[in-house]
């Protein structure tokens, strides 16, 4: 899920957010991995300046390498390569598009104050 | 208005709703279900375990339809036409419609009902088994069907160590016999399954807390474990037809006719809860056959249910396994290679010449290819299909069935390409439903496509309609430098896995600078990208360039150095050269920065680019020797370093025509003569092994590198994508490529030859340029917001006096 506007409301606290960087430091159509909790978020900016954010979790090969993929669209949907095997994931649904009986986790990621953060909830 | 309740909530009686209410059905509809969500693929139901969430597996209800959930039927009052729920709701019928699927059949065996036993069959069994999992080290599987061996994958995707027990003397006996199970069983337990066939359970035991500890067989071996898998089999839910009077099989199921009428007229039974003409039908198939005819009749129309075709093919943890039609004939041919683990068996009529039925383990191709000829005189004969997987142009008879699940023909499929114009699988499944439910038949839709005469378009991927020669002309020609340029005046959508890697080759081939700069840096691959060559568990093995393989004791030195602090495992490459794997990406820039400082740079192991030029030792040592080929090999390896091209590009050099190095079967290979050089060009190893053809001889040491120059570059210039020189020379044709490269027919030589000055006079170690920039330098951390953490998932362990890495456990992942 992509939160693309500025949070207005970043002095009141919200838990359950977590900062992982700076909005500029994303690459576009690049992705990063951020360890949350244990758990290992792969984070995306595409060109237009969205963010999504997926398990870094290939379920194919089992590697933590997905952040690592590149980054793309099929029929509009943004999109990025395993790559291992080179499957291709939605990063809005986190579902394989060439197998879509397999998928990864999706996460809220929002912009606050000019910092990517990330939600497990 | 007719008032229509269905009872039950899986997928058959999904599929009754969605046909009646595409069809417009007058009536209103009342669906009571017992568990506490709306109805879901129960096909798909082990991706709950990887990673799909209830939502998804959960189909749409339609709108104007009442679905109670948690509601549980408890009785049928025919007479008065009304059922009851558990909670005491009633609900009034016109025609009621029963759809109660089956339930896991669990042996009479004691201990079956302790803490830690379950069953596999909706997604709260799923929620049990997996909460059950988290403290548990090992689990087995009661049952080694094809459900067992489904749960026994789930059950190691969870972790645990796994073992599945058979009472049957071996694997799958439904789909597969005897020589098949044995086949199936090498396979998994090379997957570390235990496989314990021809045993029962004699009971389960359990600890002091009243939880599961193991599984005792009738021989007293105990195997431990803490979750339970029953898995032996379904039986139809009839009970509530049993005790409102309807007829049912002696052994189960509810009796129905062809229009899936129960003995009450103002009743039908459809799904894996019906008998029908002595069937109990266990697939989603021919249940949603059953949904739709019980559709029609309700619509007052004749369909009628036939017989359905139990064929079976899936693969699980990792292995296909497929059987259709008969499994027994008068006569049968095996193919079986052990070393591979395919067991194959056809059955056929006392002539040979009629297919009855077939069994696959390890390969199912005759399932793809023949399965439609089960009942017909066969193309070939047996044995020679089983060889060669059938010839590719066999011809289907029109009304051969493709997709078994959704009942399709082939003349279906070929009337709904050429009525509508289909030109890809997606289309087909759209149009005809052949190919959306198991999805086994979908390489046949392909070939279907190719033989119906639809062009296969040589488009580089969905975002540009050009071939890759023809990118990179327009990239040439324009001057473009960028992808954004190019997508945006030549292509749609914004690129993906296939086009980016492409452009950022034929950039990089036109000299763009580092790869990694400005926008080049998104569109690398993440070899390129990372400089590195990723393996199996994610970690990136490191290869320093030793140009001809010549090296320095002291340089050797430092890889071994190198090698051993940061624990990383070494392999002479076949391309002579050292490979150090098992690098974590924050490792590559201090494992560089020694290499760099004691004079090594970049091999570009991971890119599509120049690799090695081997070399024999040559006339400096050689007693048969005739040229220095170590020299020679070094001059060209260093020439043509950091060239990125269509595939990677291979070379080698002998000094003499005793042919050491193995130059033939290289992209460009030198063999040295009394007067120079000749050269070979378009060998290959790999898949297709192909010997080079000789391209020139007794060249001069110049005039072998302006003819490799214009070769490579011509090469580069033309070929398609992953396209190596083999396939390149033999789609160009050798002598034409001779006359363009040695004639000059095209007159492009001279540009050919000064676009690689450009790329020799523009070389700059990639390695070098990355530790001299700290921006370059940002992207090698495992976690942006924790640079210093190593990666928690990456674990080695000892092999042979060095490290190997500690493999993921894969959960069960469906293709
Ligand atoms: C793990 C697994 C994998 C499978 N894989 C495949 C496969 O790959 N290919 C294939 O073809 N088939 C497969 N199958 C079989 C397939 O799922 C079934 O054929 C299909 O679910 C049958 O649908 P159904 O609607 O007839 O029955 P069900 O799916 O059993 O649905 C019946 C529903 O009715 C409810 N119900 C029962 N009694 C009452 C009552 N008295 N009151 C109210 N509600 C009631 C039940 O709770 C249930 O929700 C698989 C099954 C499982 C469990
Ligand atoms: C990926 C594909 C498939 C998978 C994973 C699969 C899995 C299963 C499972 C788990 C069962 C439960 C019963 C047991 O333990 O034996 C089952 C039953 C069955 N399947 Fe499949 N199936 C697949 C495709 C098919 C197809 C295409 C057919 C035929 C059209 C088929 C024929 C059968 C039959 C006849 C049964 C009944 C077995 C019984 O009576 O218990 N299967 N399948
Ligand atoms: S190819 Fe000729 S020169 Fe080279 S090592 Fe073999 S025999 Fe010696």
């Amino acid at each position: 899920m992509t939160v693309l506007s500025e949070d207005l409301s970043a002095g009141l606290e919200e838990t359950g957010w977590t900062r992982v960087c700076a909005y500029a430091d994303l690459m576009p159509e690049r992705g990063v991995c951020a360890l949350v909790d244990g758990h290992q978020i792969a984070v995306f900016r595409t060109f237009d300046g969205g963010l999504y954010a997926i398990g870094n979790r290939d379920p194919f090969s089992g590697a933590y390498v997905l952040s690592r993929g590149i980054v793309g669209t099929r029929a509009e949907e943004p999109t990025v390569a395993s790559p291992m095997h080179k499957e291709v994931f939605s990063l809005v649904t986190g579902v394989c598009l060439d197998d879509p009986g397999v998928s990864v986790p999706t996460y809220r990621v929002r912009v606050a104050g000019g910092a990517v953060e990330v939600s497990l909830a | 208005m007719a008032r229509l309740v269905v009872v039950g909530h899986g997928p058959t009686a999904y599929r009754l709703i969605e046909t009646l209410v595409d069809r417009g059905f007058g009536g209103s509809i009342t669906v009571l279900g017992e568990e506490p969500r709306a109805a879901y693929d129960r096909v798909a139901l082990t991706s709950y375990l990887t990673g799909k969430s209830a939502e998804d597996l959960t189909y749409p209800v339609p709108d104007g339809i009442t679905l109670r959930l948690n509601a549980r039927v408890t009785g049928i009052d025919r007479e008065s036409r009304v059922v009851t729920t558990a909670d005491g709701h009633t609900e009034p019928y016109d025609v009621l419609v029963l759809a109660t699927g089956s339930s896991p059949f669990v042996p009479p065996v004691p201990g079956k009902d302790l803490d830690g036993c379950f069953v596999y069959r909706t997604i709260d069994d799923l929620d049990a088994i997996r909460e059950a999992s988290r403290g548990a080290t090992a689990g087995v599987v009661i049952g080694g069907g094809l459900l067992g061996l489904e749960a026994a994958d789930a059950l190691r995707g969870l972790g645990l160590q796994t073992h599945v027990v058979e009472m049957g003397g071996w694997l799958m006996p439904r789909q597969v016999d005897e020589g098949g199970g044995a086949v199936l069983r090498g396979h998994i337990e090379a997957l570390g399954l235990g496989v314990h066939t021809g045993a029962g359970v004699k009971e389960i035991v359990a600890g002091p807390q009243g939880r599961v500890t193991g599984l005792v067989k009738p021989d007293g071996e105990t195997i431990e474990a803490q979750v339970v898998v029953f898995s032996a089999g379904v039986r139809p839910r009839d009970e509530l037809a049993r005790s409102s009077g309807l007829a049912v099989g002696e052994r189960g199921g509810i009796v129905v006719d062809d229009g899936m009428r129960t003995s009450d007229p103002a009743i039908y039974a459809i799904g894996e809860c019906v008998l029908h003409d002595g069937m109990v039908y266990g697939l989603v198939g021919p249940c949603f056959t059953m949904a739709e005819v019980a559709a029609d009749r309700i619509l007052g129309g004749e369909g009628a249910f036939a017989r359905a075709d139990m064929s079976t093919k899936l693969k699980l943890l990792g292995v296909e396994v497929a059987q259709f039609g008969a499994m027994d004939g008068a006569l049968d041919v095996t193919f079986m290679d052990p070393v591979t683990g395919v067991y194959q068996k056809l059955f056929v009529s006392d002539d040979a010449r009629t297919l009855l039925g077939g069994i696959c383990v390890g390969d199912a191709t005759p399932y793809n290819t023949l399965k439609p000829f089960v009942g017909r005189e066969l193309p070939g004969a047996p044995s020679e299909l089983l060889f060669t997987g059938g010839p590719s142009n066999m011809e289907l008879p029109d009304d051969a069935q493709v997709c078994s699940c959704n009942n399709v023909t082939k003349g279906q499929i070929c009337s709904a390409i050429a009525d509508k114009g289909l030109t890809d699988v997606a289309g087909i499944k759209a149009c005809t439903r052949a190919g959306t439910a198991c999805g086994s038949c979908v390489p046949m839709l392909k070939q279907i496509l190719i033989k119906s005469g639809v062009e296969v378009s040589k488009a580089l991927c969905e975002h540009f309609a050009h071939s890759r020669a023809e990118l990179f002309d327009i990239v040439r020609v324009r001057g473009i430098t960028t992808f954004s340029q190019l997508i945006t005046e030549h292509g749609t959508g914004r690129g993906c896995d296939v086009c980016k890697p492409t452009v950022a080759s034929i950039l990089a081939s036109l000299g763009n600078g580092h790869i990694l700069d400005g926008e080049q840096a998104a569109l690398q691959d993440t070899n390129d990208h990372f400089l590195a060559n990723i393996q199996r568990n994610g970690t990136y093995s490191v290869v320093p360039r030793i140009p001809g393989g010549e090296i320095t004791p002291d340089k050797l030195i430092v890889i071994g150095e190198v090698a051993r602090d940061f624990g990383l495992y070494t392999k002479i490459t076949g391309g002579q050269r050292i490979d150090l794997f098992g690098a974590r990406v924050e490792q590559l820039p201090l494992i560089w920065k020694r290499l760099v400082d004691a004079g090594f740079e970049s091999g570009h192991a991971y890119g599509k680019a120049l690799r090695t030029v081997k070399s024999c030792v040559g006339s400096t040592w050689c007693r048969y020797g005739v040229q220095d080929s170590v020299g020679l090999a070094v001059a060209l390896e260093l020439r043509y370093r950091g060239l990125r091209s269509p595939h990677k590009l291979k070379s080698a050099v002998s000094g003499c025509a005793r042919e050491c190095a193995e130059a033939r079967g290289k992209d460009f290979g030198i063999i040295a003569t009394e007067q120079g050089w000749n050269l070979y060009v378009g060998g290959n190893g790999g898949f297709t092994p192909r010997h080079a053809d000789l391209f020139a001889s007794d060249l001069s040491t110049d005039e072998l590198i302006r003819t490799i120059d214009r070769f490579l570059m011509f090469y580069i210039r033309t070929a398609d994508r992953l396209q190596r020189t083999s396939v390149w020379l033999e789609n160009q044709g050798l002598d034409y490529v001779k006359e363009v490269v040695l004639e000059d027919s095209l007159g492009i030589c001279a540009e050919l030859e000064a676009q690689m000055e450009r790329h020799v006079a523009g070389y700059a170690d990639e390695w070098r340029a990355v530790l001299e920039d700290q921006d370059r330098l940002r992207r090698f951390v495992s976690f942006v917001n924790a640079p210093g953490t190593p990666d928690p998932s990456i674990a080695f362990e000892p092999e042979r006096d060095q490290v190997k890495p500690v493999l993921i456990p894969l959960e069960a992942v469906r293709s």
